[in-house]
């Protein structure tokens, strides 16, 4: 299944596009189209080239470049563009659906535009009832969030992590509110690392707006998300896991950096991780079904956990 | 696709939608430049771009030339190869902006993309548009999602192989697809199991081969009244918290423990007894063995015996 649209469906929609706006700029025609300035140069003398049966310049469609805008005129055939496929149908309104999940003051102008795009896409969007994006949210919790980043405020959170077991407290410098997959996280200068932190919104213990203005520093950069959420950094540590095949699950729900098959069937995995305090409780949770490997000192650090642990048993 | 292919396929669009009677293969041979003398060449390739324009959406249809006669002829109605009219508020052009954005990480950008085209194609100005510090985005790296949202888009079932984290080996499993949802972060399929017998819920990086269609599109039909997402919810949530757990947990420790127990209780100076809901022994001894030694399973015995099991495990 491929999803880059081909050229034909390119020329077809750029068609009606320049014929609703006349003298059009090709720079920013290419950009709406994802094209170069050379490629749609090409595909409009492809068009000059067609039209009407006869094939005579009157029946040709007429194709105007004046400087560096386009106007395109004689296509009535093809004037309006090519209904929606269905991958494209379900693509809009699913969408508009997951956004309908957040809570927010554009609700309203989601269901409309919801219900104008089924209409138009007709027995298109039918297969849209077959997806579904489950988007977990604490209503209360995103309102204040939004409430801070529309007024630009500072906000202070109660922040779980379960990586430590602890609550932390912290002034953040909110940037955005992302939804990922489902999963609802805050961006924000976090004044006491005094750097860009991901919050997942399920572990926010209590959220208040605060009265100073939110003043992220010009480093602040909002992070590019294109390549996943969570990106090793070159100062992490690397360590290597041996997986029964009851632990393997682990590679399912941890992010790695490499995994090889065990003749067992097991595996083993190369992770790497700013912060090693979770390995230590999830290699204290594996049991027999998986051991660190590397580096010696947190496996060691590993049996010393899991030693004190059967002491405290002892002792009752 | 060539220059020339592109070139004689637009024009076999143009003169299909001009015409309002129905026109033979002979006619379009005769009229639509870009076609080989032969018959036989020319039969070919009339085949392939008719395929090729269905596959676009463009919808070529076939009827007799009149009701004496069995010849057919071609041509494409244009009420039914348009999109409909389709007026959006500004507010509602951005919601969409949004919803197209949603997927750029994920299998279906070129679906949400083509469509946000002929949107503008049809005069929708969307624009470079973005609410307030909101993001809502979806990813789907798991390699099986092209193949599953394929089966699932043209009802077909579908075999793979699938690790399911309680088995030693992953096995052959045939399903009938009925849906495919985003819970929590992950995709699952939902469907019905042949060879249990049931409705199942799969996860998609569980997936552990290639994804092979099989039976005819149309097969698979969703029972009427069946939920995706309460089927992928319900599969997490059935169980009932009917037993009680009773943990030592050091103060200042165990706030995943804390925030769903029942009672806290203070034990000692440095210790407090946590009375905890819970479905599963072995599930809720994971967590605990990841405390280490600042919980401790009082009762049951059964929870005490899994701890223990898994920190004896870690310690050797």
């Amino acid at each position: 299944m491929t999803t880059s649209p081909t050229r034909l469906a390119r020329l077809l929609a750029l068609v009606p596009y320049l014929l609703a706006r006349p003298q059009s700029r090709l720079e920013d025609v290419a950009a709406t189209f994802g094209v170069t300035v050379k490629q749609l140069t090409q595909d409009l003398e492809l068009i000059w080239m067609c039209g009407l049966p006869g094939y005579f310049p009157g029946d040709l469609i007429d194709v105007d470049i004046e400087g560096n805008t386009v106007t395109l005129s004689n296509a009535d055939a093809i004037a309006r563009p090519l209904r929606l496929q269905a991958d494209e149908a379900v693509a809009l309104v699913v969408g508009l659906q997951t956004l309908a999940q957040v809570p927010g003051p554009e609700q309203d102008a989601i269901a409309r535009a919801l219900a104008k795009v089924e209409s138009a896409a007709g027995d298109a969007a039918a297969a849209s009832a077959a997806v579904a994006v489950d988007v977990e949210t604490d209503p209360a919790v995103v309102a204040t969030i939004r409430d801070g980043l529309e007024r630009n405020r500072r906000i202070h959170l109660s922040y779980y992590v379960p990586t430590r077991d602890e609550t932390t407290e912290r002034d953040v410098d909110p940037i955005r509110l992302h939804v990922v997959t489902g999963r609802t996280y805050l961006e924000g200068w976090c004044r006491r690392v005094e750097d860009v932190r991901l919050f997942r919104l399920d572990r926010v213990v209590g959220v208040t707006i605060l009265d100073q203005p939110a003043s992220p520093p010009p480093e602040a950069q909002p992070r590019d998300l294109s390549e996943g959420l969570f990106q090793p950094s070159p100062d992490d540590e690397t360590v290597v896991l041996e997986l029964s095949p009851q632990g393997t699950w682990v590679a399912d729900n941890y992010p790695y950096e490499s995994v090889e098959t065990l003749e067992n069937g097991g595996l083993r995995l190369v992770l790497r991780t700013p912060d090693t305090r979770w390995v230590r409780r999830l290699a204290l949770r594996l049991g027999a079904a998986g051991r660190i490997v590397a580096p010696a000192e947190l496996a060691q650090t590993v049996r010393a956990d899991a030693r004190a642990a059967l002491r405290a048993y002892d002792g009752d | 696709m060539t220059q020339r292919k592109v070139e004689r396929l637009l024009n076999l669009v143009i003169c299909l939608l001009n015409t309002r009677r129905p026109i033979t293969a002979a006619q379009i041979h005769d009229i639509v430049p870009g076609y080989p003398e032969g018959d036989e060449a020319f039969a070919r390739m009339f085949e392939r771009d008719k395929s090729e324009l269905r596959e676009l959406g463009v919808p070529v249809a076939v009827e007799a030339l009149s009701s004496w006669d069995d010849e057919v002829g071609y041509l494409i109605r244009p009420g039914d190869y348009a999109l409909p009219d389709i007026d959006l508020e500004a507010d509602e052009a951005a919601a969409l902006t949004l919803a197209a954005r949603f997927w750029q990480q994920a299998s279906l950008a070129g679906a949400a993309s083509g469509a946000l085209l002929k949107l503008r194609a049809a005069g929708v100005d969307t624009g470079d548009v973005s609410r307030t510090g909101v993001e809502v985005h979806v990813t789907s790296t798991e390699p099986a999602f092209a193949a599953v949202w394929e089966a699932v888009q043209q009802r077909r079932a579908m075999t793979f192989s699938y690790q399911n984290p309680q088995a030693q080996q992953p096995t052959a499993r045939t399903i009938e697809p009925w849906g495919l949802v985003s819970w929590h972060g992950r995709w699952y399929v939902a469907g019905h199991d042949r060879d249990r017998g049931e409705p199942r819920v799969f996860r998609l990086d569980r997936i552990r081969s290639a994804v092979k269609l099989i039976g005819a599109p149309g097969d698979v039909v969703r029972p009427e009244g069946v939920d995706i997402r309460e089927m992928v919810r319900g599969r997490f949530g059935t169980e009932e918290l009917r037993r009680t757990a009773k943990i030592r947990v050091r103060r200042g420790a165990g706030m995943g423990l804390r925030r769903r127990a029942s009672s806290v209780m203070a034990a000692d100076a440095d210790h407090d007894v946590v009375e905890l809901p819970f479905a599963s022994a072995e599930v809720l001894a994971d967590e605990v063995a990841e405390y280490g030694a600042d919980a401790v399973a009082l009762e049951p015995e059964e929870l005490r015996a899994a701890v223990l099991a898994r920190l004896r495990a870690a310690a050797s």
